[in-house]
This record gives C-alpha cells, sequence and structure tokens, in this order.
C-alpha cells in the first residue's frame, strides 16, 4: 500500500472494509444492547420520545465522525509510514483547506444543537392542565411516592394511569438522589433542600414494571436503591388506587394474627405505617400498608415471596449494606409470623 | 570558593540518597515526579482491576459495598491528582528548559517544594486504606452525603486534606512553568516559535493556577462543615449543596483539560517528528489549545445538567459545551494534516500517538453526545459517561503520556527503549483498552448506572460486564510489559546517542542524559523547529568553551524539610493540634533557612 495511485486507493478501500466491519459490530452490540429491560433506547412516553428524537440525530452524527475519522487514520497511516526511498513532503499547513475543514465541526455543532435545544424546552415546559401529581421523595435507600390528590403513600412502585400527564415533584429526604426511569424520562436529581420537578405522559399500558433505579451516588447501598413504574390502564389504575386508599387487611388466621402482635413486640410499628393498625404510624421508614400487594420489597432487591421476605428480616443489612432497619435478630418463629402478616397486607 | 555556595555545596561528597532528596535540577525533580507519578498509577491499577474484578458477573462478592465505594472513589483520586497530573508535570519539569533553551526553571527551590508537597498530599491521600477509612463518596464528593451527617469517619476528610495539600503543589508548580515559559526562552524563541507542547503546558499552567482556588475554598469549607460545625453545604441550616457542585465544577471541569492538554501536546512533538515533517497547522493548533482553555472555564454546569438547572441555562451551558468541539475537532484534523504526506517512522511512540489520535477522537465525540441536555438526561451518571471519561482519559490522557515515555526515555536516560517488547505491550494496552472501555458504551445504552458495586442478572448487563473485566486483564499485562521493558534496558549501555528520533526540538541538540546546565552554550533560535532548520541551513552548535563558568543553583534541602512541615501540618489536620503545631514550626524555621540560604 503506497502513497500514491493504486496503493493509496487500496489502503483507504483497505482501511474502510476494516473500520466498516469494527463500526457493524458495534452497532449489532448497540442494537442489541437496545433491547433490555432498562434499555434507554425504547421510548414509551413523550418525554423519552422527545429525547430519542435528538438522541438519534446527535448518535448518527456521531456514528458519521467517529468512521470518517477512524478511516482517515488508518489510511493514512497505511499509505505514509517509512519506506525507503521516499521523503516527506515538507509543509506547514493549507490555510484555505484548515479554514474550510474548521466548518465541518462547526456545522456539525449546529446540527446538534437546534433539535437539542427544541427538546430542552420540551421537557422543561411546564406540565399541562389535569396532570396527575406525585410528590417522589428520595431516602437512604428507598423511594417513597405520595400521591396529594388521592391521598396514597406508597414506597418503590409507583403507579400510574397510561395516557394521563404525571407530574413529579422531587424532594430528598437526607443527601441527593436521582429520578430516572429510561423508558418514560430522562433524570432529574432529587436534592435536599431544593424542589425539583419532572413530568412526562407515558403511552403504553403493560404489566410488566418499567425498571428504573437510583442514578446519583448516594452511599453505601446506592446499588441497592431500585424502583418500578407501573403504567396501569385507566380502569386498573382505578381499582389500584381503590385498593391502596382502604385500611390494611385484617388479620384472618392465628398466624398472620401472632405477626401482627410480633410487628408491634419488634418494634416495626415505630418505623412502619400500616393505614388501620392504630400503633403502626411511624414514618422513617416505608409504609407498609399494602406490601403485599407489591412485587419485590427492599426497593427492588428482594422479590416479595416468603422467601424473599425471610431473607430480609433475618438481616436486612446483609442484604442492604448500611441499611437504616437494623438486624432485629428475629427468631426463625418470630420471621415465620412477620412473613405471614407482612405476605398478608395485600 | 566559586562553586560551593549556598548551604550545600557542589563539591562535597554525598550519598545518592541524599543528592536526589536536595536535589533542585528540573531533571532529577522531574524523574522524581515521574516515578511517583507512574506508582500511582499502579496503585490506581491495582484499584480499578479490583473494582471490575467485582463487577465480572452479576451479584459479585469479590467486594463489599463499603471497601468498592472507598475503591472507585480512590481509584479516581489516585489516577487523576497522584498519576496523570504528576506524570504531566514530570514531562514539564524535565521539558520545559530544554525546549525553551534554558538551563533550569524560573524557582529551582520552589520547583523542589512543589515535588515534596505533592507526595505529602498523595501519601495523606493514599494512607487512608491504612486506617481503614478511605474517601468514599466519589472523587466529586457531593455534599451532603460528605457532611459529617453522613460519612461521620475519617475518610472526606483525608480527602479534603489531601487534595488541599496536592492542589498546593499543583499551584506552585504553576507558577513556577508560567513565568519559565514567558521569562527564560533562549534568545530567538519568540512565543510563536515555542514548542506546541509548551504552548500547552502554558495553558495548563493558566487553567490550574486560575481554578485551583475555586477547590482550595470549597475544600476548605467542606473541612469547616464537617469539623467546625459550619452550614456551607448543609441544606435545612441555610447551606446549600448546590454550592458544592458550582465550586467542585468550576475547577472540576478546567481539569479535564489540565488531564489531556499535556497529551495533545506530546502528540503534537511526536508526530510530526516521526513524520518527518512540520506539524500541520501549528497557529491553528496553538489557537484551538488557547481556546479549549478558555471555553473550559464556561462549560462547567453541562456536569450538572439534572440538577434542576432550568432552561435557559441549559441552552447556555449546552452551547458553550458543543463549541468546544470545534477547536478539539481542529486539532483532530492538524494532526491527520501533520501525517498526511510524510514518511511515518513507525516506533513505539508513533503507535501510542497514532492510537491517542483515534481514541480520543471517540471519547471526544462521545462528550458532544451529551453536551445535549436532553441526551444528558439518558447518559448522566450511567456507564455511558464512564466509557466516555475513559477514552478521554485513557485512549487520551494515557495514551499521550505512554508515547512521551516511549520518545523520551532516551534523551531522559541515554538508553533506548526495547521497540519490540514496547510493540506488544502497545497492542495489549490498545486492545484492552478498548475491550475494557467500548462495552461501557453498550451498557450505558442499556441503563446501567455507574458506581454500583452489585447488579442483577436479566437486565443484559452479563457479557458486557465479563468482557469489560477481561480487558482489565489484558491491559495489566500490557503495563506490566512495558515495565520489563523498563528494567531490561536499564541494564543495557546507553546507546541511543543524543538524537535517535531526528528530533525538531531543542532538547535533541544537548546530550543524552543532558549535563546538569542542559546546554553547553545557550542556543539561538532561528525557527519553530531549531533543530531542523541549523541542520538544513548548516548552522553547527557552537563548540563547547574550554572553561564553562555556568552558575548553576545549588542543592538545599529546605524545600523538602519545608515539605515536611507541610506534611505534619495536614497529619495535624487529621489528629491533633500538637502535630500542626509541630508542622508549624518546621515550615518557619524551613522557610527561615530558605530565605537566608546564600545564592551567590
Amino acid at each position: 500500500m503506497g502513497r500514491s495511485g493504486p496503493g493509496r486507493i487500496i489502503a483507504i478501500a483497505f482501511s474502510s472494509v476494516v473500520v466498516g466491519v469494527i463500526s457493524w459490530l458495534c452497532y449489532l452490540a448497540f442494537v442489541d444492547s437496545a433491547d433490555t429491560p432498562q434499555s434507554t433506547w425504547r421510548p414509551m412516553s413523550d418525554n423519552t420520545h422527545n429525547i430519542h428524537t435528538v438522541y438519534e440525530i446527535v448518535f448518527w452524527l456521531a456514528a458519521i465522525v467517529f468512521v470518517f475519522i477512524l478511516i482517515l487514520t488508518l489510511a493514512f497511516t497505511l499509505m505514509f509510514r517509512e519506506k525507503e526511498g521516499t521523503t516527506a513532503q515538507q509543509f506547514h499547513g493549507n490555510s484555505k483547506l484548515e479554514a474550510v475543514l474548521l466548518a465541518v465541526p462547526v456545522l456539525i455543532v449546529v446540527a446538534m444543537m437546534v433539535p437539542s435545544f427544541k427538546a430542552i424546552a420540551q421537557n422543561t415546559a411546564d406540565p399541562p392542565e389535569g396532570a396527575l401529581e406525585v410528590i417522589a421523595i428520595g431516602h437512604q435507600w428507598w423511594f417513597e411516592f405520595q400521591y396529594p390528590e388521592l391521598g396514597v403513600t406508597t414506597a418503590n412502585e409507583l403507579h400510574v394511569p397510561v395516557g394521563r400527564a404525571v407530574s413529579v415533584k422531587l424532594k430528598s429526604a437526607d443527601v441527593i438522589h436521582s429520578f430516572w426511569v429510561p423508558q418514560l424520562v430522562g433524570k432529574v436529581d432529587m436534592m435536599p433542600g431544593h424542589e425539583n420537578h419532572l413530568w412526562f405522559t407515558p403511552d403504553t399500558a403493560r404489566d410488566d414494571a418499567y425498571l428504573a433505579q437510583c442514578a446519583e451516588f448516594c452511599g453505601a447501598s446506592h446499588a441497592n436503591m431500585r424502583f418500578r413504574v407501573f403504567v396501569d390502564t385507566e380502569v386498573k389504575f382505578d381499582a389500584w388506587t381503590k385498593a391502596t386508599l382502604a385500611d390494611a387487611a385484617k388479620p384472618a388466621t392465628d398466624i398472620v394474627k401472632a405477626g401482627e402482635q410480633q410487628f408491634t413486640l419488634s418494634g416495626c410499628v415505630g418505623c412502619h405505617t400500616v393505614q388501620g393498625n392504630a400503633i403502626a404510624v411511624g414514618k422513617l421508614g416505608p409504609n407498609l400498608t399494602h406490601v403485599g400487594s407489591r412485587t419485590t420489597i427492599a426497593s427492588g432487591v428482594l422479590a416479595n415471596t416468603p422467601d424473599g421476605l425471610h431473607k430480609w428480616l433475618s438481616n436486612p443489612p446483609a442484604v442492604k449494606p448500611g441499611s437504616k432497619m437494623p438486624n432485629l435478630g428475629l427468631s426463625e418463629d418470630q420471621i415465620q409470623k412477620l412473613t405471614a402478616y407482612l405476605g398478608s397486607l395485600k | 570558593m566559586a562553586t560551593a555556595v549556598g548551604t550545600l555545596g557542589h563539591t562535597r561528597e554525598e550519598s545518592t540518597v541524599w543528592k536526589w532528596m536536595t536535589t533542585v535540577d528540573h531533571k532529577k525533580i522531574g524523574a522524581l515526579y515521574l516515578i511517583t507519578g507512574f506508582t500511582f498509577f499502579l496503585v490506581g491499577g491495582i484499584e480499578a482491576t479490583l473494582v471490575r474484578t467485582q463487577l465480572a458477573v452479576p451479584n459479585g462478592t469479590v467486594l463489599d459495598a463499603g471497601l468498592y465505594n472507598q475503591l472507585f472513589t480512590m481509584h479516581a483520586l489516585t489516577m487523576i491528582f497522584l498519576a496523570i497530573m504528576p506524570m504531566g508535570a514530570a514531562f514539564f519539569n524535565y521539558f520545559i528548559p530544554l525546549h525553551i533553551g534554558a538551563r533550569d526553571v524560573a524557582f529551582p527551590r520552589l520547583n523542589a517544594l512543589s515535588y515534596w508537597v505533592l507526595l505529602s498530599g498523595g501519601l495523606i491521600l493514599t494512607s487512608s486504606f491504612f486506617f481503614g477509612e478511605a474517601p468514599n463518596a466519589g472523587w466529586f464528593a457531593y455534599a451532603p452525603l460528605t457532611e459529617k451527617e453522613f460519612a461521620p469517619d475519617k475518610g472526606l476528610d483525608f480527602y479534603t486534606v489531601g487534595l488541599f495539600i496536592a492542589g498546593l503543589a499543583s499551584l506552585m508548580s504553576s507558577l513556577n512553568f508560567a513565568v519559565t515559559i514567558i521569562n527564560m526562552r533562549a534568545p530567538g524563541m519568540t512565543m510563536m516559535r515555542l514548542p506546541v507542547y509548551m504552548w500547552m503546558t502554558l495553558v495548563v499552567a493558566f487553567l490550574l493556577i486560575l481554578s485551583l482556588p475555586v477547590i482550595t475554598v470549597a475544600l476548605v469549607q467542606l473541612y469547616f462543615d464537617r469539623n467546625f460545625g459550619t452550614n456551607f453545604f448543609t441544606p435545612g441550616a441555610g447551606g446549600d449543596p448546590i454550592l458544592w457542585q458550582h465550586l467542585f465544577w468550576v475547577f472540576g471541569h478546567p481539569e479535564v483539560y489540565v488531564l489531556i492538554l499535556p497529551s495533545m501536546g506530546i502528540v503534537s512533538e511526536v508526530l510530526p517528528v516521526m513524520s518527518r515533517k512540520p506539524l500541520f497547522g501549528y497557529t491553528a493548533i496553538v489557537m484551538a489549545g488557547a481556546s479549549i482553555g478558555v471555553l473550559g472555564f464556561g462549560v462547567w454546569s453541562h456536569h450538572m445538567f439534572t440538577t434542576g438547572l432550568g432552561t435557559v441555562p441549559q441552552y447556555v451551558f449546552s452551547a458553550s459545551t458543543m463549541a468546544i468541539g470545534v477547536p478539539t475537532g481542529i486539532k483532530v484534523f492538524n494532526w491527520l494534516g501533520t501525517m498526511y504526506g510524510g514518511n511515518i517512522k513507525m516506533t513505539v511512540a508513533t503507535y501510542y500517538s497514532i492510537a491517542f489520535v483515534a481514541l480520543f477522537t471517540i471519547g471526544g465525540i462521545s462528550g458532544v453526545m451529551h453536551a445535549s441536555p436532553s441526551v444528558d438526561g439518558q447518559h448522566q451518571d450511567s456507564y455511558f459517561v464512564v466509557a466516555h471519561i475513559h477514552y478521554v482519559l485513557f485512549g487520551g490522557a494515557i495514551m499521550g503520556i505512554f508515547s512521551g515515555l516511549y520518545y523520551w526515555f532516551p534523551k531522559m536516560t541515554g538508553r533506548l527503549l526495547d521497540e519490540t517488547l514496547g510493540k506488544i505491550g502497545f497492542w495489549f494496552i490498545f486492545i484492552g483498552m478498548n475491550l475494557t472501555f467500548f462495552p461501557m458504551h453498550f451498557l450505558g445504552l442499556a441503563g446501567m448506572p455507574r458506581r454500583i458495586y452489585t447488579y442483577d442478572a436479566g437486565l443484559g448487563w452479563e457479557t458486557w460486564n465479563f468482557v469489560a473485566t477481561i480487558g482489565v486483564y489484558i491491559i495489566v499485562v500490557g503495563v506490566a510489559l512495558f515495565l520489563v521493558n523498563v528494567f531490561k534496558t536499564f541494564r543495557k549501555p546507553p546507546d541511543a546517542g543524543d538524537d535517535p528520533w531526528g528530533g525538531a526540538t531543542l532538547e535533541w541538540a544537548t546530550t543524552s542524559p543532558p549535563p546538569e546546565h542542559n546546554f553547553d552554550v545557550v542556543p539561538v533560535v532561528r525557527d519553530r523547529d531549531p533543530v531542523w532548520y541549523n541542520r538544513d541551513h548548516g548552522i553547527v552548535t557552537p563548540e563547547k568553551p574550554a572553561h564553562l563558568h555556568i552558575h548553576m543553583p545549588p542543592p538545599s534541602y529546605f524545600p523538602l524539610v519545608l515539605g515536611i512541615g507541610i506534611l505534619l501540618i495536614g497529619v495535624g489536620a487529621l489528629s491533633s493540634l500538637a502535630i500542626t503545631a509541630l508542622g508549624v514550626v518546621v515550615v518557619y524555621y524551613a522557610l527561615w533557612g530558605w530565605a537566608l540560604e546564600p545564592t551567590e
């Protein structure tokens, strides 16, 4: 491969093939990664559609520059590498070419800037009238969700109706956390001492949860601070609201009754609220009124099954390092009772 | 006694260790920086390897959450402040006087002090591991997670004190470098004849002089919050965690250019020499570097797009950030233009420089991608950003440093590193680097947040995390091969000659390694590429005069003593007032001795 005539063409062709193949493999891996549960590349709301429109433009511009520069780098390396009997051409630059090339990054930047600005305007606009208000509060290491207009308080699993804007006020009870549901809304931080906002209108109801997790490092168990968003049909959402507003189920069996007593005896009531249980009015931990109806516990770390509850109750800090809920040193019998009780809180 | 001036004369017989401890020779100090920086590079690498080992498989059990959080924090702090910056400072130290045709830096004793203070900062920061209380809140240390309430152990105090002291060192050396470059150029070395590497050094020095005071203020405030009950960053008591973020990033973003510009400078020296033609578009590349420096101060809030900045600030910081893409793009074109039409000698230094152009471009492109605040809403704090910074800092800064190591090793030691072994090592590092960091783009796209010590299976993150961990081990082999190469090279006799590459800049006009006074006769500069100009115009270096009467600054132990005093003050700030008081006494003693030291 040489620096003139056919050699030059071979060098460029060879480089194009090499870079082309590498880029194509990267693209396949990219597409493959886009098809994952917590993907940032599967917009399911107006907010993420706005983002995605820009993202695609930016992505393809980036891809073109990537391919172009890599081909040139490789081709020049092959074309101009040391050869007996040749000398380097001595020149200090080319002002005309440099001036023309200056336009290339300028044009790319403008092409990214215009759609970016449009998306900023869209996503920071005020939420539409009639949006469902939610207050999301970040705690080390779980999410609290309040619905002021419905009077509902829940944790780690956010239910919203499809097709209606959801306006979320973001707060923090301790350090900085970040609210991010990759398929529904780009992240906005939960700042202590400040109130942030975001809104989105989910467009697809489904049974599977939209996965999410805290996106700002917030201490020992940052990795274990996850949450789920359920986008329900209107009918389903109304049913969920009604069920969630109701008091906790009354104990029906002996073991559940024993579990309710244990819930008091072990001091759980000091930190957790169970609506309908007059002594369980604690506010430090998640509201457990309908914990039995959630799909996961411990902010999405364990499945909400007897096994999961057992694992959690045996030693919370082992599941979630730094957990504010201490190891209560419960006996096997006590764990059985509590598991039965918590499971009954549908 | 013309030579026996100062507290320590040149003529006394001293042990090697003592010579190094009292040296004020910029070349010896440069070597100390290099050894220190590379050692910390290995420490930071071990930390990274542990972090990646934990993440190799879902629900990894190699590290627990607490240790993981310390390791990822210390990895960043070590690499940024104790590895890349000192290795940058090493080359600055060694090559500023050689590049501009001077005998030493402007303030040789201050130069020695900078090194000892940097070492003190590094020791304080790293010693935190031995107390089981390393900083664990990320290198960015966002309040209020760093306040006493949420971080009661001493880790964050090691952070504030260690960085404060390391910052002091950088501030002193930056002033020294700026003064040297501006004032001590050889006759004919006009500003627009400065090697690009010198321009980048000058820009870096000004970036540090202007940005370090900001972080210093923030560190002091955090220290006061934690130890004296102030409330600068505590919400609910009149403080504001956002304030920390502004202060941190007003420093933190220019800091990124502090890390990358030296490597851009190295590549701008290596590529023309190896291509055997002048740099393409010297003026453009200098102006681009300077404008990156200036613009670098107007983009800090792009690290804060998700903090609820509001609409207009997002426009402003998005626009300014994207604008930095323009001078960066110019630089890439100019490096390619330099290769074009050349007769490129494919040395290991060339390999690393070309790899720099390709890999840095990838990091630059992904940087422009999240300059769009909307896209940033998906990228921020995800692995996409981890991929981006490592393409800039490993693909960029570290590749440039390796290029510089291979390029300048013969000048510094008189010995050429083994080219074959170097090329094998290069491929390990190059392939390992891409295997480690390219998949992180996919992980970010798949929604994996950064700084998590564990993740569940089933999210599509398993494959690429595993691949990334394999990549790290390949890098480890590559770095080990480099060390083998260095040890091997020291066992052979000097073989480099004065100018093994056919260099263009003044360091190649003296011996390898250069004498203490650098040049027997101060060179006269007639062109941007002085050595080439003299070669092409048949200008021979004047003969060494029969009697050299060159006054060099005498060695002194006061910089070391002053450094120890500052170390003691730092240790005292972490333990007891008595040690601080002792440190103050030592500092006073050193300043007294320093001031009264005879210099003529």
